[in-house]
């Protein structure tokens, strides 16, 4: 018996036999075994970097809202301003408590005849009871996670690869917009976005076509030489970009206008949930906000270590990693708003030991393809 | 997974290889498929003196960080600097070029409680 048989809640999404067969090392992440790596994360994150890889992202959330009242229910629910969605946009978006606190960060796709929200894979059950317990008559939310397998193709030479498997003129589809393609005899969403800074695309694949595109993207990225890329290079690959990760950077503790989103929260698109209390933080300005840090030297910045300022801990990691791109540590955490103009030095606790950083401007990695 | 015969073993994954009294340190192909890439190693200066058992080190690795443990104690006569550039030769070659220090020991008792392969794989299996 392998040890996975014995936990019965663990799921695998529908290209576990693939990442298996990759020789991919597989750990349970949000009620799924997923791959973290397969060859190495320095190189699966220098590949999407330089060139191209795919990612199976299957175990993200997908909720779909629809009815009269969609847009009003949203609109209630979100912080940014869905309205201006026209069909085929993407926008990234908070679901927030009445405090300000973040329960989710998601993107909203407006769809032909309803919007689809997906969310993070570790938040889907507290997501959907959050929306649920708010719905409004006129509004219907179906959860249909468990019903799609998502592989994202990212890095400079995405849509070279995706274009093999598809006569659809992806040209035509910009950042953050998406549309039905067809690949042989699939039909499906396929948008440009992701979560990595550089150009790429991200399907929303039946369970029944799942076996097809995976082969098929295979088939097409043999001739770029496109990698398979685990979740370990996809938390590097975020965080050079600044992207924030839910449960570490952000979480019900946080606000928008804490973590650097006040880009997503639209205040005159009419009352939403927060909408006083995070338009008051904004005006008064918040007690402290997510910045930046460049190290220098041999040190590792991980989630939870302190940041001290004199001898006094100021604020917490919440991201850290050795920039695979920029070969030097980097961080990202919470620091009193008076310490976080770019420039100011602040040290960083790395067991017992302190390493000087400095406050950045986001984000780390600045040659992003993304467009 | 490779286990080399000739080597011993510590529980904490290190392995240690002896010729005459210098004995050679590194750690195991698994710790090294456990920790992922290696970021860097920090070693102790020529000279330190190092004990079974204790930390000797630290090695950073991009999902996580672990202390080293020395095997035996005694001297370091050496260490790998080529890892100071080249820090996944412990990924690449982890019982070749990816050793860590070399000691020079006081007490060749202590090879006789280190793990041998057949012990060691049966921890890893």
């Amino acid at each position: 018996m392998d040890e996975h048989s014995l936990s019965d809640n663990i799921k695998e999404t529908p290209f576990y036999k693939y990442h298996v067969a990759a020789g991919a090392k597989m750990v349970p992440f949000a009620g799924y075994l997923m791959p973290i790596q397969y060859t190495g994360i320095t190189e699966e994150h220098l590949a999407v970097r330089k060139n191209v890889g795919m990612f199976d992202l299957s175990h993200m959330g997908e909720f779909e809202i629809s009815g009269p009242k969609a847009l009003e229910f949203i609109q209630m629910m979100t912080t940014n301003d869905a309205s201006k969605l026209t069909v085929g946009q993407i926008q990234y978006s908070i679901l927030c408590y009445p405090d300000g606190g973040i329960v989710d960060d998601l993107l909203v796709y407006r769809l032909t005849d309803k919007y689809m929200l997906v969310v993070n894979a570790s938040n889907i059950d507290k997501d959907f009871e959050w929306l649920k317990s708010h719905l409004i008559e006129g509004a219907k939310l179906v959860n249909r996670s468990d019903e799609f397998g998502l592989l994202a193709v990212q890095g400079p030479n995405a849509q070279k690869v995706v274009s093999q498997i598809t006569d659809f003129d992806l040209e035509t589809i910009p950042y953050y917009n998406c549309a039905v393609i067809k690949s042989g005899k699939h039909t499906f969403l396929i948008s440009r976005t992701g979560y990595t800074g550089e150009d790429g695309f991200e399907m929303y694949l039946t369970q029944e076509m799942c076996d097809d595109l995976w082969k098929a993207c295979i088939v097409a990225g043999r001739k770029f030489d496109m990698k398979l890329i685990g979740l370990g290079a996809r938390d590097s690959l975020r965080l050079e970009m600044k992207m924030a990760l839910y449960g570490n950077d952000i979480d019900k503790s946080t606000t928008p206008i804490e973590a650097g989103l006040a880009w997503v929260v639209s205040f005159d698109k009419g009352d939403f949930m927060a909408r006083n209390i995070l338009l008051k933080q904004k005006e008064e300005k918040p007690k402290r906000r997510l910045i930046c840090l460049e190290l220098e030297g041999k040190a590792f910045p991980r989630h939870g270590y302190d940041l001290v300022a004199g001898s006094e801990i100021v604020g917490q990691v919440t991201s850290g990693t050795f920039s695979p791109s920029l070969q030097k540590p980097v961080a990202m955490g919470y620091l009193p708003l008076k310490m976080t103009a770019l420039g100011n030095a602040v040290d960083v606790k790395i067991r017992d030991r302190l390493f000087p950083a400095v406050v950045v401007k986001p984000p780390f990695y600045k040659e992003g393809t993304h467009r | 997974m490779i286990i080399p015969d000739k080597l011993k073993y510590t529980s904490e994954h290190e392995w240690v290889a002896l010729d005459e009294d210098i004995a050679t340190f590194g750690i195991t192909e698994y710790a090294q498929g456990e920790l992922g890439d290696v970021v860097f190693v920090e070693l102790p200066a020529v000279g330190i003196k190092v004990k079974a058992l204790q930390p000797f080190g630290t090695i950073e690795a991009v999902k996580a960080v672990s202390e080293l443990f020395a095997p035996m104690s005694g001297e370091v006569a050496e260490i790998n600097k080529e890892l100071e550039t080249d820090p996944m030769l412990v990924n690449r070659d982890p019982y070749g070029q990816g050793w860590m220090v070399k000691v020079r020991i006081n007490d060749p008792g202590e090879w006789d409680r280190l793990l041998p392969a057949s012990e060691y794989s049966k921890l890893v299996g």
